[in-house]
């Protein structure tokens, strides 16, 4: 890429964590919603988001530009990289590699997941207010729960890492015990939002969620 | 007596040879006598008087680049045992065998453990890596350096321009054009100097520029590969800050 690098890498690692990270972590507390509240606390709060003003101005600028631009640019930046964890066996070394290797399984999974279910809304094949159950009917296919699983660990150790990452890149955390620090708290992090998410693929291959399934399911043949 | 006559100790080479810079590689095994105390560069130069195989078949001297053997000059970086480092303070005792010696090829491999580092100084040229004090008239003394700022500016001043931190980074390759950690932590080097901090703005543009410091990915080899200890992450960070800094001031003074 020729010309001035600078200011697209320093977009880019400020998208990942505002709006990216931000939004992150409100998707892992509406999920976990369903972990918490059942099929009812799922609904509230998807209500709550779609009921915002301006919805679609805010998925277009605060979600969808930014995960386009983080993920084309990143898979630039992962591509310009070489991974040489066989020579340098370093735990920051690894977790360089990881960043790449999670980044790239969290684009494909992200676009994935979004055909799945936010473009299943748009195309209406089905609502906000049947998501609970669509959600149920994509796990009841193992394959399918085996690959959100692996999407969201990886997207979930991408945030927390790459969070660690800007604190270093804007030069928030210089020293090596402030760095230190922020890659306990960052893992921390990483540790908390992937079980807040793996919660809610819980709930929503339980009970609750199938019985909701199976009330759709009729109502639409009804 | 014959019992007590033991076979002489031999130590065991592996060593990545290239004969011209386009040339494909190719690896020769060297099985030289011991000495006591003795480095890969005084074991290189024992090749170079006897270059003989491990086989017994003659082969051409071992070529590679050496100056003051005590690991200021950073002219014999090489790639041993996996790890880029100085080839004169690898002591053989302390070097599991066989010793596998490589050219550092991240850079431009002129024959055998012969490399050219050319782009280590280049950079330092576009950083500005200097005090300029040049004048048509005497300037006087410039402003005194506080004793704290100069005891951690004194252990970046240590850095040999050697290479090793480039070798080790992922992010130093072909298809990337990121400077390598060196010449950033010689920008703060001279942005921390009293005179040198008043061309600051030069320095850090120029690492604001295609291939400066955005090309850190923070992997952190450097600073666990530099010989002379250098913090390079923590050199890193404090120009991210000063860029960082640097960009928003211009954006709201322009």
């Amino acid at each position: 890429m020729s010309g001035n690098s600078y200011l697209p890498r320093k977009l880019h690692s400020l998208l990942g964590v505002i709006p990216l990270g931000l939004f992150f972590i409100e998707h892992a507390l509406t999920n976990y919603s369903a972990f918490e509240g059942g099929l009812e606390g799922f609904n509230r709060s998807v209500n709550f988001l779609h009921q915002l003003p301006l919805v679609f101005f805010l998925e277009l600028i605060l979600i969808w530009l930014p995960i386009l631009f983080h993920g084309v640019y990143g898979l630039y930046i992962a591509y310009q990289s070489n991974l040489n964890t066989g020579r340098f066996q370093y735990g920051r070394n690894w977790a360089f590699a990881l960043q790449r290797i999670s980044g790239v399984i969290t684009f494909i999974f992200v676009i994935w997941h979004v055909w799945e279910t936010r473009i299943q809304v748009a195309l209406g094949n089905t609502t906000y207010e049947e998501l609970g159950a669509h959600m149920h009917e994509i796990f009841t296919n193992p394959a399918y729960i085996v690959i959100y699983v692996i999407g969201v660990i990886a997207a979930s150790f991408h945030f927390a890492n790459g969070l660690w990452a800007f604190l270093v890149s804007w030069g928030i955390t210089i020293g090596p015990r402030a760095q230190r620090v922020s890659s306990n708290i960052c893992m921390g992090i990483f540790v908390i939002v992937a079980v807040l998410f793996l919660l809610s693929l819980v709930a929503f291959s339980g009970d609750e969620f199938a019985s909701a399934a199976a009330a759709a399911g009729s109502a639409s043949i009804g | 007596m014959a019992d007590t006559a033991t076979k002489p100790r031999t130590v065991k080479f592996i060593i990545t040879r290239r004969d011209r810079p386009e040339a494909a590689p190719y690896t020769e095994e060297f099985e030289i006598p011991y000495r006591p105390n003795m480095n890969v560069i005084s074991a290189l130069m024992e090749i170079q008087r006897n270059p003989v195989k491990a086989d017994g078949t003659k082969t051409t001297p071992v070529v590679w680049e050496s100056n003051c053997l005590e690991e200021v000059c950073g002219a014999c970086s090489m790639v041993i045992n996996g790890k880029p480092r100085q080839a004169c303070s690898a002591l053989v005792d302390k070097l599991e065998q066989p010793i596998r010696l490589e050219p550092m090829s991240t850079f431009p491999v002129v024959r055998d453990l012969v490399i050219n580092r050319e782009r280590m100084f280049q950079a330092l040229k576009k950083v500005k890596a200097w005090i300029p004090i040049d004048g048509t008239y005497d300037l006087g003394p410039g402003p005194r350096m506080a004793e704290s700022k100069r005891q951690w500016a004194y252990e970046l001043s240590k850095c040999m321009t050697c290479g090793v931190c480039l070798e080790a980074c992922p992010n130093v390759n072909d298809r990337n054009s990121f400077i390598g950690p060196a010449p950033i932590s010689q920008v703060r080097l001279f942005n921390a100097h009293p005179t040198g901090e008043m061309n600051a703005h030069e320095r850090l543009e120029a690492l604001m520029d295609d291939g400066g410091i955005e090309g850190c990915g923070n992997s952190q080899n450097c600073v666990r590969s530099c010989p002379k200890g250098i913090p390079l992450t923590t050199s890193i960070a404090a120009i991210n800050r000063d860029t960082t800094k640097h960009m928003f001031k211009k954006w709201l003074t322009s």
